[in-house]
């Protein structure tokens, strides 16, 4: 009978492991593998070479670049976190029918189905030189002449990244929320408990699991991102996705492959830093 | 009704600035795409016209929009179905418990926070070294799958989870097969769910940009046709087109709201099973 179970159970899962193996972990080791590789100019050669790792850690461009992907990562999580537990705040507890609950909860889920490119270019008008920003702070008085930090700059890729990925955070929170018991916030009430005592000692501890969720999906999403940089800084900032994407321009598999897998390893430390605090599977 | 509080009218007003954040300059562009002609990529607006959206429409201007709106289509039904297939199936699975589940279930994770470029590459360099052409139709497809599955997979989780094991039992109980059970029990249940996981496969796929960028070879996808022109584009024609591909988009998402609407009437009216015994 286990045998038989173990049988279905494998053939049910056989799609999902395929596509996984063949354009996850396949790639991954051919990554890890071409990053001992050598290359000219024009093509790559197989080798078992450590060149293109040393040439990443000696170069001091490596260490910026890591340490402001790591920068990105930690004040988009700063911001998303403050916006998104809010917003789900909000959702979960002031609004009381269910009805209208759903609906705005949609409200703020609607973006995440449309396109990334889009929602970047549609800042443009807004931050640029000219931009509804700049005319409208010029028209109140606020400043005399046009900020330039507004648009391709670390204001602008922040703002994006927050634009992005705040749903990110809304959705695994506002679903811990709406897991707590509401007894329990009655009873803090009735002990006493004022409204921040309640929402520390109380909401928060027991959205940590939500929170956890978000952030991983937030700090890898930041981490991994070389477009958003890109686009919203002009190509004047980098991070290591940006790193890779050079590299790869220039044909520079195996360079590009040796960054890929820091990236990687870094990226893993965090999740796994993070998975300790938390049991994904049970939150569902 | 309980007076609301003070804070309610404070957390209203943050949500309320939170959506404006998140709509206001989709729908700033969406203003901006009718420009006139001698407009600009910024306000004041300089007459209004449907100049840019007739720029669309030829070849010239704007270089293969359709022909890429066309593979980008495909490829997002492509990948809807097989989503919603293989999620089924490996939702089925978990259930289970089989042997290698927790291996499974880590690396569909990691596929979701995996930065995308990785894909990118890594297939990319595959194709390459094995001597295959990369197409979006093989490599673009499969590289979207990583991304698209795991949502499939925590959707089918989510549902698994509160799904009522009496009903299998009730039905198994009667004499149904294990397909009879699953045709005519457990898929009418989740069928809602379903179209989901649809609408994520779909649009998550129409969008992907950074996991097809070396993965769709030498003909674009609508995404990575748009990228190509912010390069190159500086008139308000790419306004245009974001408008409409978010139109789109849109369309897409309200066609499955209806849809999930209209189902979950028809399921409010009393059932007629059983007449047709009497």
């Amino acid at each position: 009978m286990l045998r038989n179970r173990n049988l279905v159970g494998w053939l049910q899962a056989a799609p999902l492991a395929t596509v996984l193996l063949g354009f996850l972990v396949a790639p991954i080791a051919m990554i890890v593998i071409v990053s001992f590789w050598g290359a000219t100019e024009y093509s790559i050669y197989p080798a078992f070479q450590f060149d293109n790792y040393q040439f990443l850690f000696s170069s001091p461009v490596t260490y910026t670049v890591f340490f402001n992907t790591l920068k990105y990562a930690a004040i988009t999580w700063a911001f998303t976190l403050v916006i998104g537990f809010t917003v789900a705040y909000f959702l979960a507890f002031e609004i009381r029918s269910l009805k209208w609950q759903i609906a705005l909860f949609l409200l703020c889920t609607i973006p995440f189905w449309t396109s990334n490119i889009i929602r970047m270019i549609s800042w443009i008008p807004f931050l640029g030189r000219n931009g509804i920003a700049n005319s409208t702070l010029i028209s109140w008085g606020v400043i005399d002449e046009p900020l330039e930090w507004l648009l391709f700059s670390d204001f602008s890729v922040i703002l994006a990244f927050v634009h992005l990925y705040t749903l990110f955070m809304v959705v695994p929170i506002f679903n811990s929320m709406m897991r707590i018991d509401r007894s329990l916030i009655e009873a803090a009430r009735d002990c006493g408990a004022n409204g921040f005592q309640t929402l520390w000692n109380v909401i928060v501890p027991l959205c940590k699991p939500g929170i956890m969720i978000g952030t991983i999906f937030v700090t890898t999403l930041v981490m991994g991102d070389f477009i958003t940089v890109r686009f919203m800084s002009g190509s004047q900032r980098a991070n290591v996705g940006r790193l890779i994407s050079n590299d790869i321009s220039l044909l520079q598999y195996p360079s590009a492959a040796a960054t890929a897998v820091v990236l990687l390893c870094t990226v893993l430390i965090v999740i796994a830093v993070l998975l300790r605090l938390v049991d994904i599977r049970k939150e569902l | 009704m309980e007076r609301r509080s003070r804070s309610f009218y404070l957390l209203a007003g943050f949500f309320g600035l939170f959506v404006l954040f998140l709509y206001g300059p989709i729908v700033t562009i969406g203003i901006l795409s009718f420009q006139g002609p001698q407009g600009g990529l910024t306000f004041p607006m300089n007459g209004v016209s449907l100049h840019w959206f007739r720029d669309l429409f030829e070849e010239q201007a704007v270089g293969d929009i359709w022909g890429s709106f066309r593979r980008s289509f495909a490829l997002g039904l492509m990948v809807m179905v097989t989503t919603v297939v293989v999620s089924v199936l490996a939702g089925l699975a978990f259930r289970k418990r089989f042997a290698g589940a927790t291996v499974l279930f880590y690396l569909s994770i990691a596929s979701l926070v995996i930065p995308s470029i990785l894909i990118s590459l890594g297939v990319g360099l595959i194709f390459n070294q094995l001597g295959f052409r990369v197409h979006w139709i093989t490599s673009g497809f499969g590289s979207q799958l990583t991304w698209t599955l795991p949502f499939g997979l925590l959707i089918m989780f989510a549902v698994f989870n509160r799904f009522d094991k009496s009903y299998e039992e009730a039905a198994r109980d009667q004499g149904a097969t294990p397909w009879q059970t699953f045709a005519h029990v457990v898929l009418p249940i989740i069928a809602p769910s379903l179209l989901g996981v649809a609408l994520f496969g779909f649009t998550l796929s129409y969008d992907e940009f950074a996991r097809t960028l070396l993965t769709a070879g030498s003909y674009n996808t609508l995404p990575l046709e748009i990228f190509g022109m912010t390069t190159n584009v500086t008139t308000p024609v790419i306004f245009a087109l974001g408008t409409l591909t978010t139109l789109f988009s849109l369309a897409v998402i309200g066609t499955f709201f209806l849809t999930v609407w209209l189902l979950s009437r028809r399921r409010k009216r009393p059932s007629d099973a059983g007449k047709g015994m009497v």
